[in-house]
């Protein structure tokens, strides 16, 4: 701790911080633009002038940036001296002289950081009356709209953009007062981080296009704590809803996970929710859509002989009650085989292996990495930004040895220039984090494995073991690494749907722990509640379903699952065709709805509340936005209706509380989040913001009486603005705000010091914890099948989940279906890339354009996952190719 | 009186050979260094008393010292050459390279040999094409003769030197601009600390000096700190100095002086005076950069005590004379026009107060002033001051206009009163 002294008062600070961060920690409001909590200093919008004095007789000070000056003890600044109060002032006034005048029209008004601070200065006046400089607009593609007029050079875009996320096509061009920001043309910003800029920009100039398209100011929107669904990070959103449909999706701050920021995923792929294709209503194929529930509650509780099809994208409460519902025998997980044993293996890992599994914070704390197999900025998109902050973290004691403070991100910067710690990565191709690795390998999964076990050896001969093949060259340059760094982290995951590749890397992670390394280990897992369910316990998988269907006359309760995502098309058509009846609970029509008898319309992520399990294993809850369409519920609760038949579910605390009970590994989902009887005072905690308008008129149009705002039962959030206006519990926080804070930026507000942790502790709560001792070893399976071309998935961060996919701007971001080859492959087998190739799988070929990839090995092809044409391919499969 | 900078410089403007060069005595100091140790060349120029030629007037010899030296120090270490010489009025660099670029590739490899530096680049402002012509020649030369590229005159001292042109921004002459210009980088100034002597190019200990500095390294070391301190009128500082001025006065030109030469005897000696039928007004001490003084202030000795006390800064010593016919606003507007143009757009004072600050400058020839314009100058002359602006640019664009505000009001305040400027003759 060190004592500093502001306007005379002092104060404890932590140590390492700087006086800006000290002064807003401490809850004072200082103005600022430039500095960001997760990019920290640069000095360049000097904003945050207040006065520093020598000592307490130093009576005049001097005028001095607060987020450059180190928080020291005995460090002294007055915030209010009339000195530093009359710059701030001409400084806001300098800034704003090109800003347009357009705040009640801005998207950016009432929730923009320039606006906040505009006030805070005190800055009322326009003095200036020449001509304001303009600037020309860019397109940046579907997710950003771009608004350069609105722009006050902070640089926080580019600083986020290109040195935060590594992004290339973005950048600042001229100089004086024509700085510009933004591409050197018209084009789509390629970065899966462009969405950030949304929050980064402390005004309009980058906005989100999804939401232009239907925009509401922000304190029009209902809004709820919500965990992302499009991958396993389970990164913490705010949704927000007016009309009947989500408008836009924003970070919600977690120091444990996402910190500030998302991947364009998850902000920009929330619009399947508004589709056209949306169940709505109960319907049976034969028979009354009236009565279309109790038909289905009657058929299920006739006791036909019945299985259930779980589903990783369905909460936990939901898979939970589909298994209680048709018991766990007949309980059988929506995915294939490869997939749910690799997901089980990876579960397995982190149970038995003694090796920790850090957050997505911690990440960033490592000092060395070796990712195995996995292609991270596709699969965990928000992994590879971790990833690419622990690849500095080296570097960084570079600068730390020259006495530069950790804040201090301009001197840092050119101290640490493009190094990078140690990085390696072993995948089939190329992935983008190349670019910061020191050393990269690819070959085929026997390769990778054999890489791997290298490795180890390695490690475990303390290094020796060099050899003169390549693969033994680079394992020894990896396992020297790892061994000569404190921290080394192991990343792989599901990628490749190899049960060797993930116990390859627990294994190195093992011989790591022996060597008396602080080792981690993060696995990325294919969906938002893949650990969740299969943590629920031993399930078959698609392959055991449709066995036991042609073992026996079964009916099926599908959940939340597209068998024609999963499957390939004519075994899934085939299955459906089996079963007796189907009963079907999902929220987008899909070709799997035409095949049920009975459909229950569910909700997605806006309008049902549930349980997710992280691929850290942490269990996070993420609440209902608003009151569905017609009949939509959340799957549990339709679940809950059918095996009661009664026309409400149980409140969700019951729900929950009974699956708690049902599975000693859930016990501490029971500390997730409040119940829903928790109140601050007498008072629920509200969606809507104080100054949520149109209430009464928003309807209007309809009927002239109110209606009665719809109940939450099952959570401590009102639908409405009623309730507590205070800081809400961390766990419920539906918007940020703070009086003279309307922005993101409000967050300072909820966090304990700014950029730590939230006041109440982040949401979150870790099921899995690393065994004392865990196991000496960690045996591999051998990799099995052969054929000329192994065939892996290619992952596409727009593209290849299920549901993101069909919102529109992920849509237009996907790329078209490919087979991907290297040309010394193509050229080995005589074929050509000018027209199409084809591969088998099952009795199905497979014919699409050829994509060159030279860095794929030459017994390699890549598929894309989950494109409408290569849908239902099951990967991994040895095939040859053939032109055409 | 000695010139030991520009004695050997040819009055036809042609550049002096290697063979000339060394015919008057050069690359003596690189012998005389190469025979010493490391530590004791830096010990000579910091008993020289040689302070900074580009406007600080940093003791150089201390900024060497900072360099961190021994067997585990990060390698490569880097010698710059800081030959952008953009500062408006400013030409005394132009007539070193030009006319005896040995002399300055001679002190750049003594200073190196001085810190341990291997490569070095001389840093040239994009319109000096003849310049960077004669570099390119000198630098061929050096090679060929065995004073640069490995083992340098048989010691196993070496360093490699290359010439880089700039792309013409003022900023490129801040050194932490300027090595990001070098690096490929916007020329935005650097945070500081860490120094670039610590981390500088490429993130490795650098040191960036004026091109005068290092011309004057070879001197001292061939004759000499006693002889180079005797060289000086100036208690704090040894050597000549490169004076000009320009403006209305009979002979502008340059002139290397010993270092204190007084205002008075630079422009009434060696300028000529003023041209007949101008007075003089007010001069600009050391480039557009430095505070005006006054015909008061005639007998200031040109050092780096005695211009501050007067209150200005020597700067780079060429002084810009504004005369009684010439507009003091009109003046300042066209320096600051060229300040906000050359702004690099980082932090806010300078980004937007400069661009402010010259319109209200047009506004008033234009006779659009108002009142209230001589307040918001004031303002800005405030708001831009030292420590705060990120590097000295604004600051140093807004010594001028202070200065002329406290000289000159009456004439800010007429054209505002009478609505025009009644220079203007059109």
């Amino acid at each position: 701790m060190a004592k500093v002294i502001i306007d005379n008062i002092e104060y404890d600070v932590p140590d390492g911080k700087n006086m800006l961060e000290a002064a807003l920690s401490l809850g004072l409001n200082l103005p600022y633009f430039c500095w960001h909590p997760a990019m920290h200093s640069v000095g360049a919008c000097r904003q945050c002038a207040v006065t520093n004095y020598r000592d307490a007789n130093d009576t005049r000070g001097r005028i001095t940036m607060a987020c450059m000056l180190d928080a020291k003890d005995g460090t002294r600044i007055s915030i209010n001296d009339p000195k530093s109060k009359e710059f701030r002032a001409g400084n806001i006034e300098s800034l704003m002289i090109n800003h347009p005048h357009d705040c009640p029209v801005c998207d950016e008004g009432g929730e923009c950081h320039l606006q906040d601070m505009t006030v805070m200065s005190g800055h009322n006046y326009r003095r200036y009356r020449f001509k304001k400089r303009t600037h020309v607009n860019q397109y940046l593609g579907p997710f950003l709209n771009h608004e350069m007029n609105r722009c006050i050079q902070c640089y926080r875009c580019v600083r986020f953009y290109n040195d935060y996320a590594g992004g290339k096509d973005f950048n600042v061009f001229a100089s004086a007062g024509r700085v510009y920001f933004g591409r050197s043309e018209d084009g789509v910003l390629e970065n899966e981080f462009s969405g950030n800029l949304v929050e980064v920009c402390p005004t309009g100039v980058f906005t989100d296009k999804t939401l232009k398209k239907h925009f509401t100011r922000k304190w029009d929107l209902t809004s709820s704590p919500s965990i992302c669904h499009g991958c396993s990070l389970g990164c913490n959103i705010l949704a927000s809803e007016r009309y009947g449909s989500v408008r836009r999706v924003l970070s919600r701050y977690n120091g444990d996970v996402n910190g500030y920021f998302l991947c364009d995923r998850g902000r920009f792929g929330y619009e399947y929710t508004n589709s056209e294709q949306r169940l709505t209503r109960a319907a049976q194929k034969n028979g009354s859509a009236e009565t279309a529930f109790k038909d289905t509650a009657n058929f299920i509780n006739s006791k036909p002989k019945m299985i259930g099809i779980g589903s990783p994208r369905a909460s936990l409460e939901s898979n939970y009650m589909l298994r209680k519902l048709v018991g766990a025998e007949n309980f059988y997980q929506g995915i294939p085989s490869a997939e749910g044993e690799s997901v089980n293996t990876a579960l397995k890992m982190l149970v038995e292996s003694g090796v920790k599994t850090p957050s997505m914070k911690e990440i960033e704390s490592y000092d060395s990495v070796f990712v195995l197999g996995e292609d991270v900025t596709n699969t965990g998109p928000m992994v590879a930004l971790a990833l690419r902050q622990t690849a500095k973290t080296l570097p960084r004691q570079k600068a730390y040895a020259m006495r530069i403070q950790t804040w201090n991100d301009a001197a840092i910067r050119e101290v640490v220039q493009d190094e990078t710690g140690p990085f390696f990565l072993a995948t089939p191709y190329s992935t983008k984090l190349e670019d910061i690795a020191t050393s990269v390998f690819h070959g085929d999964t026997t390769q990778l494995v054999n890489i791997a076990r290298l490795v180890e050896g390695g490690i475990r001969n303390a290094g020796s073991g060099a050899g003169d093949s390549s693969n033994q060259d680079f394992a020894s340059k990896v396992a020297k690494a790892l061994l000569g760094s404190k921290k080394p982290l192991i990343v792989s995951g599901t990628g490749m749907l190899s049960k060797s590749v993930i116990q390859s890397a627990a294994s190195i992670a093992v011989a790591l722990k022996a060597a008396g390394k602080e080792v981690g280990i993060s696995y990325i897992v294919p969906e938002a509640n893949s650990l969740g369910v299969a943590m629920l316990g031993n399930a078959g998988f698609l392959e055991d379903a449709v066995k036991r269907s042609n073992e026996e006359p079964v009916s099926a309760v599908i959940l939340e699952t597209d068998l024609f995502f999963r499957m390939e098309s004519d075994l899934a058509e085939s299955f459906l065709n089996k079963l007796d009846k189907v009963v079907l609970l999902d929220s987008l029509e899909n070709k799997t709805t035409p095949f049920a008898d009975y459909i229950l319309p569910a909700g997605t992520f806006a309008e049902s509340s549930g349980t997710l399990v992280n691929n850290e294993g942490r269990a996070q809850r993420f609440y209902q936005v608003y009151v569905g369409k017609y009949d939509i519920k959340s799957s549990w609760a339709w679940l809950d209706m059918i095996m009661s038949q009664s026309e409400t579910p149980r409140p969700f605390d019951e729900i929950v509380a009974e699956m708690i009970a049902s599975n000693p590994m859930f016990e501490k989902i029971n500390e997730v989040a409040p119940k829903a009887d928790f109140r601050v005072g007498t008072q629920k905690i509200p969606r809507e913001t104080h100054r949520f308008s149109g209430r009464t008129a928003m309807n209007a149009n309809i009927s002239v009486h109110e209606p009665k705002p719809p109940v939450d039962p099952d959570s401590p959030l009102s639908y409405t603005m009623e309730g507590y206006h205070g800081e809400q519990p961390s766990k419920d926080i539906s918007f940020f705000w703070s009086p003279g804070w309307n922005s993101v930026q409000s967050i300072n507000k909820y966090q304990i010091e700014v950029g730590g942790e939230l006041h109440g502790g982040n949401p979150g709560m870790r099921l899995i914890e690393p065994s004392e001792n865990g196991v000496s070893s960690v045996s591999i399976d051998p990799v099995s099948g052969n054929g000329a071309f192994e065939v892996l998935p290619a992952y596409h961060i727009y593209g290849s989940e299920e549901l993101t996919s069909k919102s529109p701007a992920i849509a237009e971001r996907t790329p078209g279906s490919y087979i991907g080859i290297s040309s010394a492959a193509l050229q080995k087998k005589g074929l050509n890339a000018a027209s199409q190739i084809s591969i088998q799988s099952g009795n199905r070929t497979w014919s699409l354009p050829v994509k060159i990839i030279e860095s794929l090995p030459d017994n390699v092809i890549v598929v894309p996952k989950g494109f409408s044409k290569t849908v239902g391919m099951q990967f991994p499969f040895f095939t040859d190719i053939a032109q055409g | 009186m000695e010139r030991p900078l520009t004695e050997h410089i040819k009055k036809d403007g042609t550049v002096l050979s290697l063979k000339e060069y060394e015919a008057a005595g050069g690359y003596q100091g690189l012998r005389n260094a190469l025979k010493m140790s490391p530590a004791d060349v830096m010990q000579a120029v910091k008993d020289s008393k040689l302070r900074g030629r580009g406007g600080a007037g940093f003791p150089t010899g201390t900024k060497w010292s900072f360099v961190p030296m021994g067997p585990d120090t990060p390698t490569p270490k880097y010698i710059v050459a800081n030959g952008d010489e953009m500062e408006p009025g400013t030409f005394k660099d132009r007539l070193l390279i030009e006319g005896n670029p040995h002399q300055l590739i001679e002190g750049m490899i003594i200073s190196a040999y001085a810190i341990g530096a291997s490569m070095s680049y001389i840093f040239l402002r994009w319109a000096y094409h003849e310049a960077a012509k004669r570099v390119l020649v000198a630098l061929d030369e050096a090679y060929k003769a065995g004073y640069l590229g490995e083992n340098i005159l048989g010691t196993s001292f070496s360093l490699d030197m290359d010439l880089h042109t700039s792309v013409g921004r003022y900023i490129c002459g801040e050194e932490t601009a300027l090595l990001n210009a070098l690096e490929g980088k916007r020329a935005n100034p650097r945070n500081k600390p860490p120094f670039p002597q610590v981390s500088g190019l490429f993130g490795k200990p650098t040191i960036v000096n004026n091109v005068e500095t290092f011309c004057n390294i070879p001197h001292i070391l061939a004759k000499g700190a006693q002889w180079y301190i005797s060289l000086s009128k100036s208690e704090g500082g040894g050597g000549t100095k490169l004076y000009g001025a320009s403006g209305r006065v009979k002979n502008p030109a340059i002139w290397e002086l010993p270092l204190g030469t007084t205002l008075r005897e630079i422009i009434e000696e060696h300028a000529g005076g003023m041209l007949d039928g101008y007075k003089l007004r007010g001069v600009l001490p050391g480039g557009a950069s430095t505070d005006f003084l006054t015909p008061d202030h005639m007998d200031v000795k040109m050092d780096f005590e005695e211009v501050p006390k007067a209150g200005s800064r020597l700067g780079t010593g060429t002084v810009i004379i504004l005369d009684d016919k010439t507009c003091p606003v009109g003046m300042c507007l066209t320096l600051e026009n060229f300040f906000a143009q050359e702004s690099c757009g980082w932090c806010t004072p300078c980004r937007e107060g400069l661009p402010w600050t010259a319109k209200i400058l047009a506004a008033m020839e234009e006779g659009n002033g108002k009142p209230e314009d001589i307040d918001h100058l004031t303002f800005q002359t405030h708001y831009n001051a030292p420590g705060n602006t990120f590097c000295a640019l604004a600051p140093g664009a807004m010594e001028p206009l202070q200065s002329a505000l406290k000289y000159f009001r009456e004439e800010f305040d007429e054209h505002i009163n009478t609505h025009q400027c009644k220079y203007h003759h059109h």
